[in-house]
């Protein structure tokens, strides 16, 4: 497997005095699930057009399997894409849509009737080749417009938000879908979202970006478990912020004081340095303890709960430590809003699940 | 409580009335037994639809407003299309006065226009005849052409063009493959409008066509003698049933295959 299938060396793109993506560098390894992660206007889909040659970068350059596609237009390039909306050509049927992009690939009819075929198949689409745009749902054109990029057997498959413009029920389908279609295929896949359940549960990679920079890249538990900073932190699934500020190192720990709460040691992996105060101890809602009686965990706080919110699965708890003036969110599976009287309540944190950042 | 309040309804009526009763004698007194546009109504007759079809200098005109029809409508549903779209797809500098530019003929009154030319074409030396009413019919036919056009590229998703692109076509490949074929109605209903508006336009013509007269023309000149006229009603009434059918047709095309929504756009322009 080439480790750097897709290289992204240096690439500014600039919009007059916007800097959509800023002198980002990394690379993409073969057969990889990729998902470029971030909120809207991070970035990300800058990132995928330039890919796919809709835009020119400002500085750096790009490599796809060694050859430079840096100055080349989208036609000549090996990458394909699902587009957000999908673009089906709304004047030829599906049939037509998928042959598209096989006329200049110099095919004879018994090639290209073959991996229509077989693309259909792929997708599950056989039965539908007379249809036009219109009379399918957004599921089919979804489909469509997969099968009308894989057909062509591109390096690269591009996906901007494909999912995006469909139900909740269907995206997760889809979701397992891709994922084993990728899988199946081998095709490197570089996939676009704002949605970080949809990045963490498909991709091999995240690249987390904001303000047109990649904040974090890693594996998606990774990107949970240990966070670099305080934007994916905040970014990825939920968490509390406490204020703290360090005190000396003990080896890769650290003593931290947090605030209103006492002094600690935690582990210290982005390697913070001592007597900061810009620092920040983030606690997940679901790596704390939600109980009626006291516990022995690290720390054992006495707390009222304001609110809760059922969600199913789980129940959330917003609670006011005593003595503190800050709500923190826990989440739980045992208990509900029935759970306790007169709404008093103990929270449980282990130090093990105390993130610690650095602020910008 | 539930009174029906007609007021409306019938302004509505009269309005229509106005608009559409005058128009509707030329086709009955094309059929009236007599030289004269005047009741009672002398009895029915074809012969003044015959008298037309005899009409040597009629077919040369005829042939002469097809000729110059044709080639404004062409050429300015060309200019058109080109400018609509960089006016759509595209934000750049001078947007907002070149947009006023090719708007200007639609405004400014036709017979300065017509003036215009004419001082120019004389002062040039050419001789007045068809070219300079094409060239005229150009200018005037333009401006409608391009609302047309960009009502019904202002509708149209250009991830469509990138899709192409992406599949491996080229930019004249994408033009002829995709976005010819989607504009094609939204063209063919300007290159029909155009092609009325020129085929009926009558002050450029009689500035600017010398000997060489175009149907409107004829029918004008026409009407100095009596006798002339009923040959000149039916005719009249031939074009007014070919033009309605055309600008019919037209409408009907520039929203073919749109959405509700576009549509309202297209209304809108």
């Amino acid at each position: 497997m080439n480790e750097n299938f897709i290289q992204i060396n240096g690439i500014s793109k600039h919009f007059g005095n916007v800097k959509a993506v800023d002198d980002v560098s990394f690379s993409i390894k073969e057969g990889e699930f990729f998902s470029l992660l971030g909120p809207s206007g991070c970035g990300k889909t800058t990132l995928l057009r330039l890919l796919a040659g809709f835009e020119y970068p400002t500085n750096g350059n790009l490599l796809i399997d060694g050859s430079d596609i840096t100055a080349l237009p989208p036609d000549k390039r090996p990458t394909n894409m699902v587009f957000q909306n999908y673009a089906i050509f709304p004047h030829i049927n599906v049939e037509q849509n998928i042959k598209f992009g096989l006329r200049k690939l110099g095919l004879t009819d018994d090639e290209i009737k073959k991996r229509v075929d077989d693309v259909l198949a792929l997708v599950k689409l056989e039965g539908y080749e007379e249809r036009f745009s219109g009379q399918l749902s957004g599921g089919q054109r979804q489909r469509v417009a997969l099968a009308r990029a894989l057909v062509r057997q591109p390096k690269v498959l591009l996906l901007d938000e494909p999912l995006g413009a469909l139900d909740k029920k269907l995206r997760d389908e889809m979701q397992l879908e891709l994922r084993t279609l990728q899988k199946e295929i081998g095709i490197t896949f570089v996939f676009v979202t704002h949605d970080q359940q949809e990045a963490i549960s498909m991709s091999d990679r995240v690249a987390v970006m904001s303000e047109g920079k990649i904040q974090q890249l890693s594996a998606p538990n990774e990107l949970y478990k240990n966070p670099e900073n305080i934007f994916v932190s905040d970014f990825i699934g939920e968490t509390n912020f406490l204020k703290a500020s360090t005190k000396s190192k003990d080896g890769d720990q650290i003593n931290v004081a947090i605030e209103d709460l006492g002094d600690f040691k935690v582990k210290n992996n982005l390697n913070i340095p001592e007597n900061s105060s810009d620092v920040v101890c983030s606690v997940r809602p679901e790596s704390m303890m939600i109980s009626r009686d006291k516990s022995d965990w690290d720390i054992c706080l006495e707390a009222k709960i304001n609110q809760t919110s059922y969600l199913g699965e789980m129940t959330r708890f917003y609670v006011e430590v005593s003595g503190i003036n800050k709500v923190i969110t826990v989440s739980s599976q045992h208990f509900d809003n029935q759970s306790f009287e007169n709404n008093s309540c103990f929270i449980s944190i282990s130090l093990e699940d105390i993130s610690l950042l650095q602020k910008k | 409580m539930n009174e029906k309040n007609n007021s409306l309804l019938v302004y509505t009526l009269i309005y229509f009335g106005f608009l559409y009763i005058p128009v509707l004698f030329l086709p009955i007194f094309s059929f009236n037994d007599a030289n004269y546009m005047s009741f009672p109504l002398a009895g029915f007759t074809t012969d003044h639809y015959e008298e037309m079809w005899s009409k040597r200098n009629l077919h040369k005109a005829l042939w002469a407003s097809v000729k110059v029809g044709v080639v404004a409508s062409v050429v300015s549903t060309a200019i058109a299309l080109l400018a609509a779209k960089a006016f759509v797809r595209y934000k750049f500098r001078g947007q907002n006065v070149s947009y006023g530019a090719i708007m200007m003929p639609f405004l400014i009154p036709e017979i300065i226009l017509a003036v215009s030319i004419l001082i120019i074409w004389i002062n040039l030396g050419f001789p007045l005849g068809l070219v300079p009413v094409t060239i005229g019919h150009i200018l005037f036919c333009t401006p409608f052409a391009m609302l047309i056009l960009i009502a019904r590229i202002e509708g149209f998703d250009f991830s469509l063009e990138e899709a192409s692109r992406d599949l491996g076509e080229n930019a004249w490949g994408t033009f002829y493959r995709v976005s010819l074929p989607l504009y094609l109605p939204g063209i063919i209903a300007a290159l029909l409008l155009s092609f009325i508006i020129s085929f009926d336009e009558f002050i450029l013509a009689f500035f600017l066509s010398g000997s060489d007269a175009t149907l409107p023309m004829y029918m004008w000149n026409q009407m100095r003698f009596v006798k002339k006229l009923p040959h000149v009603l039916a005719l009249g009434a031939v074009i007014i049933v070919f033009t309605t059918f055309i600008v019919l047709l037209a409408f009907w095309l520039r929203n073919v295959g749109q959405g509700k929504e576009k549509k309202d756009i297209a209304i809108k322009l």
